[in-house]
């Protein structure tokens, strides 16, 4: 009896059951072509940048492993650069982009943190309404009009300090704290915004002042966030080009270990590479050295790059263990 | 697991990929064929030459007017880099082809030729409140070396010498390299002081000669205004200075002056060489004096 009702049912409804099933098979098909393709497309476009940054690497390497196998390395970190004549030591390029870049940051990352915790945390809305638009602004100004100002304004007023000339390292690093600043402001403000209300009222309920609550409560909490912010500045200040060509003299000079040390001129390696690269003729030994200043670079950025995710892994993992 | 290997599989073929047709590098002949067919001739290199380039260029419209002529500065070495790699006709130069320059030429199947254009006095020029007028080639090979390192070495005043010079592809730096830090002794292997600060362009070395009073530069004559002092030079201690003008630059008393050259890839042909003869004949030559540049002579 239950047996003959069961068959009886399947077929007694036998076509709208295969109609409903085909139904569904078909869009099971057009949905799954979709999603596959989908997929891939995020897949690829995920995996380009990868594929990407490795062709770059890959052409540098190409371009510019011979500077380092042809020139002995004693030679090539030199302290002197002077590529006509085949004289190829590439410490002063070092020493000058690493010393712009230092005090460009030790410049942006108290004003552009102070200026993050105060956009985020302390400034009523119509202030935030106001500040946030301009700092995009500023982030928008392309950095040759900076250099230009650098260059016009600023030096003049650098050498008025007493150095015998404007264009200096310190006069690239504020052109450069000043590029990097809208990048390290957006970014910590955005981290200090993902920190939930309730740390914050939490920290009020049990009596916390305003500034305690943010130095000891909001900061560490968004801190992971505020590294990327912090390394995203570097890079910036690192690569950029165009401005601190205007304004740091181009000397390829190692500068005297005293007190005026930021105020002698010096030469970054991404002034270098585009100050010559446009004269250099193509498998000549110069051209290679010039794409070794770009792996060198390339390094460094990797490099400041691995410290920042390593921080904040670090960082994350400890929480995680304090909160579990 | 099966995706990741894929994903492997496709990285790796791109980049082997992307290699090779990096690998092929076409040979770009379109600019000259363009050229001898007479209809734009590209025109490139030394910054001292470019607005002599230019004017000739806007002149010679009304001359040929289906014949463009487009020109773009950036150092000698780049103009050359650029007639060697076929990407223009007439390559400008304050400097002589280097033997590996001609070398790479001829690697791409062509024998630069020469052209003389022009005269050019260099001009060494400081701040208007300074009080020297005068020095030695010797001297400033001193100066451009280090070995005197204050104005008060050489009658100024007690003041840091900052030293300019243009970056090291323009033909001016060279010219300046072995005629005054060398001394024009082949010997001699001195270069610039690294403290010597490189300027991307003459424009550079004018305008922070005009508001650093510590500050010494050269440029061609043509680039140099009222603004800034121009010195005269001796071409050693019992030689009488000379400033640079028109005159003792075609004369030759002035020591340090110099030909201006274009070149081309083979004997100039077609709208080329009419351009070229055009340069060299009494108006482009009139043009030259306009400028500031010294004209050839006429023998």
């Amino acid at each position: 009896m239950n047996l003959l009702h069961r068959w009886k049912v399947v077929h007694d409804s036998d076509d709208s059951v295969t109609e409903r099933l085909r139904e569904r098979l078909s869009n099971l098909r057009i949905r799954d072509v979709w999603e596959f393709f989908i997929e891939r497309l995020i897949w690829l476009s995920g995996i380009s940048i990868i594929v990407i940054v490795a062709l770059i690497f890959l052409f540098l390497l190409r371009e510019g492993s011979a500077a380092f196998l042809d020139i002995p390395l004693r030679q090539l970190f030199g302290r002197r650069w002077y590529p006509i004549e085949g004289i190829f030591g590439i410490w002063p390029l070092m020493v000058g982009s690493i010393l712009v870049t230092a005090v460009a940051i030790s410049i942006a990352i108290p004003l552009g943190l102070i200026t993050a915790i105060y956009i985020g945390e302390i400034a009523p809305d119509w202030q935030r309404d106001l500040l946030k638009p301009i700092i995009e602004v500023l982030a928008g100004i392309p950095s040759i009009v900076l250099g230009f100002l650098g260059w016009i304004a600023l030096a003049p007023l650098i050498q008025r300090l007493g150095a015998p000339t404007g264009l200096t390292i310190f006069t690239g690093s504020l052109i450069l704290a000043y590029m990097s600043l809208p990048t390290i402001i957006s970014i910590s403000e955005d981290a200090l915004y993902a920190v939930p209300k309730s740390f914050r009222d939490s920290a009020l309920a049990i009596g916390a002042t305003q500034w305690q609550t943010i130095w000891r409560v909001v900061l560490p909490a968004a801190r992971s966030g505020l590294v990327i912010a912090i390394m995203l500045g570097i890079g910036r200040a690192i690569g950029e080009t165009m401005a601190v060509m205007l304004v740091t003299g181009n000397a390829a000079n190692i500068p005297d270990l005293n007190l005026g040390l930021i105020f002698q001129p010096a030469r970054t390696m991404t002034a270098t590479i585009a100050a010559e690269m446009g004269e250099v003729a193509q498998g000549s030994l110069h051209y290679s050295v010039l794409f070794g200043i770009g792996i060198i670079l390339f390094v460094i950025t990797f490099a400041i790059n691995s410290i920042a995710s390593r921080l904040v892994g670090v960082q994350e993992a400890g929480q995680r263990r304090k909160r579990g | 697991m099966h995706l990741s290997k894929y994903a492997m599989c496709s990285v790796l073929s791109l980049i082997l990929l992307f290699t090779l047709s990096a690998c092929v590098q076409p040979v770009d002949n379109t600019a000259s064929e363009e050229a001898v067919e007479g209809r734009a001739i590209q025109n490139k290199g030394s910054d001292t030459l470019v607005n002599l380039a230019l004017a000739w260029a806007e002149a010679y419209q009304s001359v040929q007017p289906d014949v463009s002529i487009a020109v773009t500065g950036g150092g000698s070495g780049t103009g050359i880099a650029a007639l060697i790699n076929g990407t223009v006709d007439i390559a400008n130069a304050s400097r002589s082809m280097k033997e590996e320059e001609i070398a790479g030429a001829q690697a791409n199947g062509f024998d630069p030729v020469e052209i003389r254009v022009a005269i050019d006095a260099l001009a060494v020029i400081v701040h208007p409140d300074n009080p020297v007028d005068q020095l030695t080639i010797q001297q400033l090979s001193d100066i451009y070396t280090r070995r005197i390192v204050n104005w008060n070495e050489v009658g100024g005043s007690d003041a840091p010498i900052v030293l300019l010079s243009r970056e090291t592809n323009s033909g001016t730096h060279v010219y300046f390299l072995e005629q005054v830090v060398r001394q024009g002794d082949d010997e001699n292997e001195d270069i610039f002081a690294p403290q010597t600060l490189l300027m991307p362009s003459s424009v550079g070395i004018t305008s922070e000669i005009r508001r650093n009073p510590n500050a010494i530069g050269y440029d061609g004559l043509g680039y140099v205004t009222e603004h800034e002092k121009v010195l005269a030079i001796a071409k050693d201690g019992n030689s009488p200075y000379v400033l640079p003008t028109t005159e003792t630059g075609a004369d030759g008393s002035y020591p340090l002056s110099r030909f201006l050259f274009m070149y081309t890839a083979g004997e100039p042909e077609g709208s080329i060489a009419e351009y070229i003869d055009w340069i060299k004949g009494p108006e482009g030559q009139a043009i030259v004096a306009e400028l500031g540049f010294v004209p050839l002579n006429e023998e």
